[in-house]
C-alpha cells in the first residue's frame, strides 16, 4: 500500500470530519436543548457560504468574510428562531420536520433569486493557497487550516459549554427547562442564542469549505444528512459523541471511496471490484451506522439523563 | 364508510370522482394534458396512502418513504433495460425486492424511536439514492429510459393503451385505500393504533409491538413500491430524483396536508399538493418561495390538515 496516499486520504477524511463536526455540533445542541429537529440547519450552512463568500469577494479578503459572517449568521439564526421555530417547540417531531422542510424550500429559492442559479466562486487568499511538506507528503495549506479551525472551535465549544456562565445556563436549560426558567433564566432568549450559535457553526462550515467546492444552492443538504448519520452514531445531544463520530465518519467515508476498490481486488476479479467499489463505498457509513445501532440503539455516547 | 354530511368527505368524493372521469372530461374541455397530471396525482396518492398507514396509524415517521418508489421503479427499469418486459416476472420481483428491503430497513430502524427513527429512515433511503447515482450502467444522475411498458401477455389488457394505463392506476388507488381500510379496522390495525398511543401498555398485555410495526412497515413499503412500478410504466423513465429525500418530505406533507390518520386524507392531500404546485409553477419559476412558507403556515395553523379544517367540530373524536 502507498503510505503517502494513505496519509493524504486520512487527512482529507479528517478534514471532512471537521466539517461534519461543525454541522453536527449545532444540530445536536439544538436537539439536545430544545428538542427540535432542524432540517433548516443545512440552509444555515448554505447561507453562511453565500453571505460570507459575498463579503469576501466584495472586500477582497477572505478573512474579513469569515469574521463578518459570524455576527451575520448569529442574527439570521436568531431571527429564524424567533419568527418561526419558537412556535414549534411544543409540537411533535413531525411538525418540526415539515416546517423546517418548508424553510429549506424557502431559503433555497431565496438564494436562487438573490445569487442566481450558478452559485458563487470564492477565491482563496494567496497566502493560504500553497502546499506544505509534512514528512514525505505535500499537503495543501488550506486543508490544514480547516483542520486547525475545526479543532479550535471544538475546544472553544467545550470551554463555552463546561466552563462559562452561559454554558452553565445552556446545560441547566437542557436538563430541566422549566426549573431553569423558574429560577429566573430567560429561557426564550437562551434558546435564541443557542440557535444562533448553531447557525454560526453551520455557516462557518459552509464558508470554509467554499474555496474548495464553491457555494451552491442546496449545498447544505448532503452535509446535513451526513451530520444526521453522525449524531445518530454519536448519540443525540452529546457534543463529545458528535466530535468522535464526525471524525470516524469522515475518515471511513473518504478512505472507503479511495481504497475500497483496491481492497476488493483481494477477493474479487478486477472487473467486479471496479464496479462494486464505488457503489459499496457510498454505502459504507450507512452500514456502519446500522451496525452501531444494532448494538447500541442510543448511539455510542448517549448523554446522561436522556433516558428511554 | 363515507358520511356525506361531512365537507371533508364531500371533497374526497369530488377528488375520487374527478379521477374517475378525467380521461373523458379533460379532452372534452380541451385540456388533455390533465390526464397525465391526474395519473401522477393518483400515483403519489397511493404512495401517500401507504405512508399514512405507518405514519398516521402507527406513529412511525418515515422520512425515507420515497425510496420504495425508486426501488419499485428501478426494478422495472433495470429489468426492461436487460430486455425483460414480462410483467409476470417484473411485478412479483419488484414486490419481492420492496418487501425484502423494507424488511431489512424496518428491522434496523424500528429498533429506535422518535427522532432517531426519522433520521435513520432518511439515511437508509439516501444510501439507496446514492447507490442509484453511482450506478453508471443504469444512467446515474441522468436516469434510465424504459423502452417498453410491462407486458402481461394478455390480448385484452395492454398497458401501452393510455386508458388501460390510467384506469390501472385508478384501480390500484382504490385498492390501496381499501387495503388500508381493512387493515386499520382489523385486529392488526387495533394493535398498531394502540401501540401508537401507548406502546408500553400494549407490550404489558403481552403483545410484541415490534412485529406488528415491522409488518406494517413492510406492507407500506410494498404498497409504495407498487406506486413506483406504476410510475416507471407511466413515465417510461426512472431517475434517482424520484427517491431523493425531498420526495420523502413531500410525501409526508401530502399526508399531513390532507389529514393524517384519516382514510382519504392522503388522497386529497396529494391532489391539493400537486394541483397547487402545478398552478404556482405556471405563475413563476420561483414558486418554492411561496410554497415553503405555505408549508410552514399549514404546520403551524392547520393542525389536522384539510380534513381537520373541514370536519365539523362535533364530528371529531
Amino acid at each position: 500500500m502507498d503510505y503517502v496516499l494513505l496519509t493524504e486520504q486520512f487527512l482529507n477524511g479528517f478534514q471532512l470530519g471537521i466539517i461534519l463536526f461543525l454541522m453536527a455540533a449545532g444540530l445536536t445542541l439544538v436537539f439536545g436543548i430544545m428538542d427540535l429537529v432542524n432540517l433548516a440547519h443545512g440552509s444555515m450552512f448554505m447561507i453562511g457560504a453565500f453571505v460570507g463568500g459575498t463579503i469576501a469577494v466584495l472586500t477582497g479578503s477572505f478573512i474579513v468574510g469569515v469574521v463578518l459572517m459570524i455576527p451575520a449568521m448569529l442574527v439570521i439564526g436568531m431571527v429564524v428562531e424567533m419568527t418561526t421555530l419558537r412556535t414549534l417547540y411544543p409540537r411533535d417531531h413531525l411538525d418540526h420536520v415539515l416546517a423546517t422542510f418548508g424553510l429549506i424550500l424557502f431559503f433555497n429559492e431565496a438564494t436562487r433569486i438573490i445569487w442566481g442559479p450558478e452559485g458563487l466562486l470564492v477565491p482563496l487568499p494567496a497566502f493560504l493557497d500553497g502546499t506544505v511538506a509534512l514528512g514525505a507528503i505535500t499537503y495543501p495549506v488550506y486543508r490544514i487550516v480547516i483542520i486547525v479551525i475545526g479543532l479550535a472551535v471544538a475546544l472553544g465549544l467545550y470551554l463555552l459549554v463546561s466552563h462559562t456562565r452561559i454554558g452553565m445556563l445552556i446545560r441547566a436549560g437542557a436538563s430541566n427547562r422549566t426549573m431553569a426558567g423558574a429560577l429566573g433564566v430567560n429561557i426564550p432568549l437562551l434558546f435564541s442564542i443557542v440557535f444562533g450559535i448553531g447557525a454560526v457553526l453551520a455557516g462557518l462550515a459552509g464558508l470554509i469549505i467554499t474555496p474548495i467546492t464553491q457555494a451552491q444552492i442546496g449545498m447544505g443538504e448532503d452535509v446535513l444528512i451526513l451530520a444526521f448519520v453522525v449524531i445518530v452514531i454519536g448519540g443525540i445531544g452529546s457534543i463529545r459523541g458528535a466530535f468522535i463520530a464526525s471524525i470516524v465518519t469522515g475518515v471511513i467515508d473518504t478512505m472507503g471511496r479511495s481504497f475500497l476498490d483496491v481492497f476488493l481486488l483481494l477477493f474479487l476479479p478486477e472487473n467486479a471490484a471496479e464496479s462494486a467499489g464505488p457503489a459499496l463505498s457510498s454505502m459504507l457509513i450507512y452500514v456502519l451506522m446500522a451496525a452501531i445501532l444494532f448494538f447500541r440503539p442510543q448511539g455510542l455516547f448517549p448523554p446522561k439523563g436522556a433516558g428511554g | 364508510m363515507i358520511e356525506l354530511r361531512n365537507p371533508a368527505n364531500i371533497l374526497t368524493a369530488i377528488v375520487i370522482g374527478l379521477c374517475a372521469v378525467v380521461p373523458f372530461l379533460a379532452p372534452a374541455l380541451g385540456e388533455p394534458f390533465y390526464v397525465i397530471v391526474f395519473a401522477r396525482i393518483m400515483i403519489w396518492a397511493i404512495a401517500a396512502v401507504s405512508l399514512n398507514l405507518i405514519m398516521g396509524y402507527g406513529g412511525m415517521i418515515s422520512f425515507g418513504h420515497a425510496v420504495y418508489l425508486g426501488i419499485g421503479g428501478y426494478t422495472i427499469g433495470i429489468l426492461a433495460f436487460h430486455g425483460v418486459n414480462n410483467a409476470w416476472i417484473q411485478w412479483p420481483l419488484g414486490i419481492g425486492i420492496c418487501a425484502l428491503i423494507s424488511l431489512i430497513f424496518g428491522a434496523i430502524s424500528l429498533r429506535t424511536r422518535g427522532v432517531y427513527f426519522i433520521m435513520i429512515t432518511l439515511a437508509l433511503a439516501q444510501m439507496i439514492f446514492f447507490l442509484s447515482v453511482s450506478a453508471e450502467r443504469y444512467g446515474s444522475d441522468d436516469g434510465l429510459n424504459i423502452l417498453g411498458r410491462s407486458d402481461f401477455g394478455l390480448p385484452f389488457y395492454n398497458l401501452s393503451d393510455k386508458l388501460t394505463m390510467y384506469y390501472t392506476i385508478f384501480a390500484f388507488l382504490l385498492l390501496s385505500v381499501f387495503v388500508s381500510w381493512r387493515l386499520i379496522h382489523s385486529r392488526f390495525g387495533v394493535v398498531m393504533r394502540a401501540a401508537k398511543s401507548n406502546d408500553t401498555r400494549v407490550q404489558a398485555v403481552g403483545v410484541s409491538t415490534y412485529r406488528y410495526r415491522l409488518t406494517a412497515f413492510v406492507i407500506a413499503g410494498v404498497m409504495c413500491g407498487i406506486a413506483g412500478m406504476l410510475q416507471a410504466n407511466l413515465e417510461n423513465f426512472v431517475s434517482p430524483d424520484m427517491m431523493n429525500w425531498p420526495r420523502s418530505g413531500e410525501l409526508i406533507f401530502m399526508v399531513v396536508l390532507g389529514g393524517m390518520s384519516t382514510l382519504f386524507g392522503p388522497v386529497t392531500g396529494a391532489f391539493v399538493f400537486l394541483m397547487l404546485s402545478e398552478i404556482l409553477s405556471t405563475w413563476t419559476i420561483h414558486w418554492h418561495i411561496i410554497f415553503g412558507p405555505f408549508l410552514v403556515l399549514v404546520v403551524i395553523f392547520a393542525r389536522g390538515g384539510i380534513a381537520g379544517l373541514l370536519t365539523p367540530r362535533a364530528a371529531r373524536e
